[in-house]
């Protein structure tokens, strides 16, 4: 047993209310500079939808991420042959139109025009060129717009559901949708370390957040082909690629990460995982349905005995342990099983975990016919024309999971690889708890109905609010329990941010300019 | 004469190297955030491929060749012995410096009719370009002239070079070449000497160690089990911050 720690994060999705708070934290302290304007270390999608750059699940165009075949794992776009053979050229890279062009608008021209008959404007302008430009594309392009057909009807994810399912989602009146904020997952088997030619990538063992060395980064560029979630973004102006830090400085210092920090929707969970890694290897070997429970296996108990002494063994400071065993990952993701890696069929290992969204799936359309009560109404009244209902009654507790109008195919395309039975699970159970809830707080619920539905989800009355209270009423301590660091002398060595602000970011030393 | 050909047989080869060793050394120890390939291809990726690719396998296998030819004299005489492995070997160079020149010269025009590419280009983008374009085209020159090159490479060439490296510069063959071989000479040592300042440094670094590392890798900061041996304070071990 080689125990390691792994600062996890989990996001849940019903509590994310799409405000974009959390990007513009990251973009103000991290990628406010040229070359990395395009980038969103964090970003947030509207699904179903194209995302950002545009269709990033789809690795037949990307080509991210691993794949098995004849039971070898290996990476699909890049890895030592075709790195090596294509590093002149990378067929896969995605370029900056993928993306979006970065702009910004002339705003003096507000101010400075000269006086005339018509309202100066703004024009946008190309942060690469400095020519005003059209603007096409933006990393939040599709947002709240899941109806249109340029990006929901093109999510990668539809590719499985039938286009009767698909018209109910889209239908604009029907519409259903919801965020998905996106971070670099740091994850157990990352494809980008593993792609990257000159070793400029590597996970940290002490909290397992990945970094890339800008001072190693020679522009390979193998990275960004190889992440299958496009978190790694190439910084066309230094040549150095450039992710998600973790804001590793905060970290270390015991505070959350930006993103997390500033969450409006307070969606972000983030603490210690404990894992062992031995098993990594044949956890990615698995065969798709496997691989979430091979990924939980991977996690251990940080109250056993053995993997206690194990991490000390491996050097796992005490305060490391100590906040393993208040982590609410830990609790999310193993004690209560209720969040799943995004697309774990890619193989990474994500230390990135979601709650799947309940709400928007919990209501069912149904139709019905108005024509009577149509016809009572007074003929200059506005009619609606439409016949359909939107009903949020839970009357048949499983009925409306199985009659749903937001596919489940959809959700477990999203984080079960396919699997519809891990993904009604953990539906089960997060309606399990929203029934116990209203059973206390209302009291509409029969107690019988109740406990059969904890009893059907595999709760206790217990669980369910242990899961409420850190649901709904988590304090910023119970969310971020993030462990005093232990590299004191290293943070040191580290100069002041605020010298290369502006310049390449933090930890470069001395005036940083770009190579010749 | 005497005077031009050592200056530039003799003073420039031993300024072009030693800048070239102090300056690359000196950038890649100090400067390690301008130590990169600064490729373009993230804001054009159509047209590169038809300029990286016959380009870099092409200089790949010349360079090479060069390089062989330097360090091992005898095996090219000894492969040259036979007209049809002299053949395979020259016009297969040959192709291999076509391809370079295609290259570079779809690179030189992708890189000026590209609007965004100018934001990514400096003076020393174009120096280079000048200066690889001329190295091709006289190498090509030499090549088809004056056979067979590997052959007198090899004899006249070689000798010339070991000597430069053992402090006992001899030119007195060099110094009779005509004066294409002598600017193709010029041009090779220009170019050394101005790798440190440019882009070109990044051949220095390729990654071939990735053909033997592990896919993974990990770094802790510090032995982590020496961490918590209490023989071992954390004081007597600097962190190894990369």
């Amino acid at each position: 047993m080689d125990v390691r720690s792994q600062i996890a994060m989990v996001f849940h999705l019903d509590k994310c209310i799409g405000c974009h708070t959390c990007s513009i934290a990251c973009k103000n302290i991290w990628t406010d500079r040229k070359g990395a304007e395009y980038m969103w270390w964090n970003n947030v999608e509207t699904k179903p939808g194209t995302g950002y750059p545009t269709k990033w699940e789809d690795q037949e165009i990307y080509r991210g991420g691993w794949e098995k075949k004849n039971g070898k794992v290996s990476l699909k776009g890049a890895g030592k042959r075709r790195g090596l053979t294509n590093i002149f050229y990378n067929p896969n890279l995605p370029i900056i139109d993928d993306y979006y062009e970065p702009f910004t608008y002339k705003y003096l021209d507000l101010i400075e025009s000269p006086e005339g008959d018509d309202q100066p404007t703004a024009r946008p302008v190309s942060l690469i060129t400095g020519k005003p430009i059209d603007i096409k594309m933006g990393p939040n392009w599709d947002d709240d717009l899941s109806g249109t057909p340029d990006f929901a009807r093109n999510d990668p994810n539809m590719k499985n559901i039938s286009p009767e399912e698909q018209e109910v989602m889209f239908q604009l009146e029907k519409m259903a949708f919801f965020y998905l904020p996106r971070i670099c997952n740091h994850c157990l088997n990352p494809a980008c370390v593993a792609s990257c030619p000159s070793g400029a990538i590597y996970k940290r063992g002490e909290d397992g957040v990945v970094l890339i060395n800008q001072e190693v980064c020679r522009a390979w560029r193998m990275c960004v082909t190889a992440c299958p979630y496009k978190k790694s973004y190439y910084n066309w102006y230094t040549g150095k690629s450039e992710k998600c830090i973790l804001c590793y400085p905060r970290i270390e210092a015991g505070l959350a990460p930006a993103c997390m920090h500033s969450c409006v929707g307070r969606i972000r969970y983030l603490g210690v995982l404990l894992y062992d890694a031995d098993k990594i290897e044949s956890a990615v070997h698995g065969d798709d349905k496997d691989l979430i429970n091979n990924q939980l296996d991977l996690i251990l108990d940080p109250f056993d005995k053995e993997v206690i002494r194990a991490a000390k063994m491996n050097g796992v400071a005490d305060s490391t342990i100590h906040a393993a065993q208040f982590s609410p990952v830990y609790k999310f993701v193993k004690e209560w099983g209720l969040a799943l890696p995004l697309h774990p069929e890619f193989r990474t290992l994500p230390m990135l975990f979601y709650v799947p969204p309940l709400l928007p799936v919990m209501a069912t359309v149904k139709k019905v016919d108005n024509k009577d009560q149509q016809d009572k109404m007074d003929p200059i009244a506005k009619k609606w024309d439409d016949n359909w209902l939107y009903d949020t009654s839970t009357k048949e507790l499983w009925g409306t999971l199985d009659e749903i109008r937001f596919p489940l195919k959809y959700i477990a395309s999203l984080f079960s690889a396919g699997d519809e039975e891990i993904v009604k699970d953990k539906w089960k159970k997060l309606l399990a708890v929203r029934i116990h809830r209203r059973r206390v707080t209302v009291g509409d619920v029969s107690d019988e109905k109740a406990d059969a539905t904890l009893a059907d989800a595999g709760l206790t009355a217990a669980v369910a609010d242990a899961i409420y209270a850190l649901t709904s009423l988590p304090k910023f301590e119970e969310r971020f329990v993030i462990p005093a660091a232990h590299r004191e002398q290293a943070i040191e060595m580290m100069d002041f941010t605020g010298d290369a602000k502006g310049e390449a970011g933090f930890g470069i030393k001395g005036k940083v300019k770009r190579g010749i | 004469m005497d005077v031009l050909n050592n200056f530039f047989l003799i003073a420039l080869p031993y300024v072009a190297l030693a800048v070239f060793l102090i300056g690359s050394i000196y950038r890649y120890t100090y400067k390690g955030f301008q130590f990169s390939s600064l490729s373009s291809q993230f804001l054009e990726g159509r047209k590169l491929f038809y300029g990286s690719v016959p380009f870099h396998w092409g200089v790949l296998f010349i360079f090479t060749g060069h390089l062989v030819a330097f360090l091992i004299p005898r095996g090219i005489l000894a492969w040259n012995s036979q007209p049809l492995r002299l053949m395979i070997l020259e016009i297969s160079a040959f192709i291999f410096g076509i391809s370079m020149l295609v290259g570079l010269i779809n690179l030189l025009i992708r890189r000026y009719t590209t609007p965004r590419l100018r934001f990514v280009t400096n003076k020393m983008d174009f120096v280079i370009y000048m200066l690889l374009i001329l190295q091709t085209i006289t190498g090509l020159w030499i090549a088809y002239n004056f056979r067979w090159g590997s052959s007198w490479f090899s004899t006249l060439l070689v000798p010339y070079l070991h000597s430069i490296f053992k402090l006992q510069p001899d030119i007195s063959a060099v110094s009779l070449l005509p004066w294409t071989v002598k600017l193709h000479i010029i041009g090779a040592f220009t170019i050394i000497g101005i790798v440190p300042f440019s882009r070109l440094i990044h051949f220095l670094v390729p990654p071939i160690d990735y053909i033997w590392r592990p896919y993974q890798q990990v770094r802790w900061y510090w032995g982590r089990r020496k961490v918590r041996s209490p023989r071992t304070p954390w004081s007597l071990h600097r962190p190894k911050n990369n």
